[in-house]
């Protein structure tokens, strides 16, 4: 995080898209997108599309992890080759590829009632086709859509968002050149009921009352995202499998 | 199977007896609830490296070492020099640790180490610069040589004192001269981090690994004299109001240690 000022995000209370501080880009949720998988989901969020599958409960794999208590989750994020506008990415995973996997595990670990399923694994599995900053929050919401399709029951619903620091506005949802050249990045998830924080990661400078008031607007934009979700399914059991358009 | 059982039924014991304790207002080794275990450190332990440092908490020992080496600037920064972290949890230093390609938690370590360093903008990236096409790259190592809870406290420590304690390489026609030094590197601010985790409704700072084996939230807050520099929360989850409250210990916590890594 260079925290470079030369590079001028912000111009009259408008941000390089035209969005204001703490305005969200399009978002546009799919579900069902995958009939072969137990639950999915497609996720548009501005240059963001990112595909999410749910398989399981299913038997677990290696067997000797498997817990007599409960199901386990898991989880596997990766970015495709041709998600970013630079070079020909490398397809495996990657050390930033195994870190996501990890905390988008353990957001679902919370919400899913992983003690009715003992023995079994629940995978989730997130592919980012195009990227635009972003990509883990809008993943967890995909997955938490997903996992509702596939009937997994869960405590409540998530939504995710990051908020940060640039030209030292704090600012809701940062694009990639926001997260490129901001002064700091702090992806969040908020759960729908409780108003638990699943998801907390945090880079560049940020003082103690700019975390209060980022996360204040990352409550905010949660709660705009959480209706998305929640009419994307609606909009699923009432109407069907729709056209899916990638 | 049954030892399996066995461990299972154990956890569960240990997390009721653990959270009664707790509840009285006792810790098991002893400690307050935001009290760390004594801390060491050792200055430049390795002479083959550019700098170093030896840091340990408790029985948790953690070995950081610099080495710089002539890199090509990525191409969106051709004026700054890098910064590559690695780390490593040794299989000698845990049972539970297994030999091979880094797994996810010591990857999560080293990321979230990075991010501190980095966040903090402790190192003037720009002075790693030799020539156009040409800047230094500036790896550290990070070694978990015995992991007895919070691991990722003691790789800060480690990590920043080695930093403290690195010498800037002499530079002749681009190329390093092995061996030979100009000056010491210099820092802006000194990061540090601070893990909680809690159990039951209780927080504890700097948790032993019998306290990780039971803990159902971690979070690690870096701090520098003035600002937050990195967060990551691990496991489990946790309220705004308790973020802020950890906020406050971290920063609090934050300039013990640095008294510590300035003595």
């Amino acid at each position: 995080m260079s925290g470079n000022q030369s590079v001028k995000l912000i111009v009259d209370g408008k941000r390089l898209d035209g969005r204001t501080l703490n305005e969200l880009r399009k978002i546009r949720i799919e579900v069902g997108v995958i009939p072969e998988a137990d639950g999915s989901a497609y996720i548009e969020w501005g240059g963001n599309k990112i595909i999410c599958g749910v398989h399981g409960p299913r038997e677990c794999i290696p067997r000797h992890e498997a817990s007599p208590f409960r199901a386990l989750v898991k989880c596997r994020y990766s970015m495709s080759p041709f998600a970013s506008l630079e070079e020909h990415g490398k397809s495996g995973p990657s050390r930033r590829s195994t870190e996501l996997s990890k905390v988008i595990r353990e957001v679902f670990e919370n919400l899913i009632l992983t003690e009715e399923f003992p023995n079994t694994q629940i995978d989730i599995y997130v592919d980012v086709l195009q990227a635009e900053g972003g990509t883990r929050t809008a993943s967890i919401t995909a997955a938490a859509v997903a996992l509702v399709n596939a009937g997994i029951p869960m405590r409540e619903l998530v939504s995710a968002v990051s908020v940060g620091k640039a030209n030292d506005e704090i600012i809701v949802d940062l694009g990639k050149l926001e997260d490129n050249f901001g002064q700091s990045d702090m992806p969040v998830a908020f759960s729908s009921r409780d108003k638990k924080i699943l998801l907390l990661q945090m880079d560049g400078l940020l003082t103690k009352d700019e975390i209060k008031r980022a996360l204040q607007m990352a409550e905010e934009a949660t709660t705009k995202i959480g209706e998305l979700q929640r009419k994307a399914i609606t909009k699923f059991y009432e109407e069907g499998e729709g056209e899916f358009v990638l | 199977m049954v030892s399996e059982m066995m461990e299972i039924v154990m956890q569960k014991m240990r997390r009721e007896v653990m959270e009664d304790m707790l509840n009285r207002g006792d810790r098991l080794d002893g400690r307050a609830f935001d009290e760390y275990r004594p801390i060491k450190i050792q200055k430049n332990p390795i002479a083959t490296a550019d700098g170093s440092a030896y840091a340990r908490i408790g029985n948790t020992q953690v070995l950081a070492a610099v080495k710089f080496d002539v890199v090509a600037p990525f191409p969106d920064r051709p004026t700054e020099g890098a910064l590559i972290m690695n780390a490593e949890h040794l299989p000698l230093a845990n049972p539970a640790f297994e030999a091979g390609p880094p797994d996810e938690n010591s990857i999560e370590m080293a990321r979230t180490v990075d991010r501190a360093i980095r966040s903090s903008e402790a190192i003037d990236l720009n002075s790693l610069f030799i020539e156009e096409g040409k800047v230094l790259g500036l790896f550290v190592d990070i070694y978990v040589l015995d992991h007895a809870g919070n691991y990722t406290d003691a790789a800060t420590l480690a990590t920043t004192a080695a930093l403290l304690n690195t010498r800037m390489p002499k530079i002749e026609n681009g190329a390093i001269v092995r061996g030979e030094y100009k000056d010491y590197l210099k820092l802006r601010a000194i990061p540090v981090s601070c893990t909680s985790i809690r159990i039951g409704k209780n927080w504890l700072v700097d948790p032993t690994e019998y306290e990780e084996k039971i803990m159902e939230t971690r979070i690690t807050i870096a701090t520098t004299d003035t600002h937050v520099c990195a967060m990551q929360k691990g496991k489990g989850w946790l309220t705004k109001d308790e973020l802020f409250d950890n906020i406050d210990v971290a920063f609090k916590k934050g300039s013990e240690l640095r008294k510590i890594l300035l003595q």
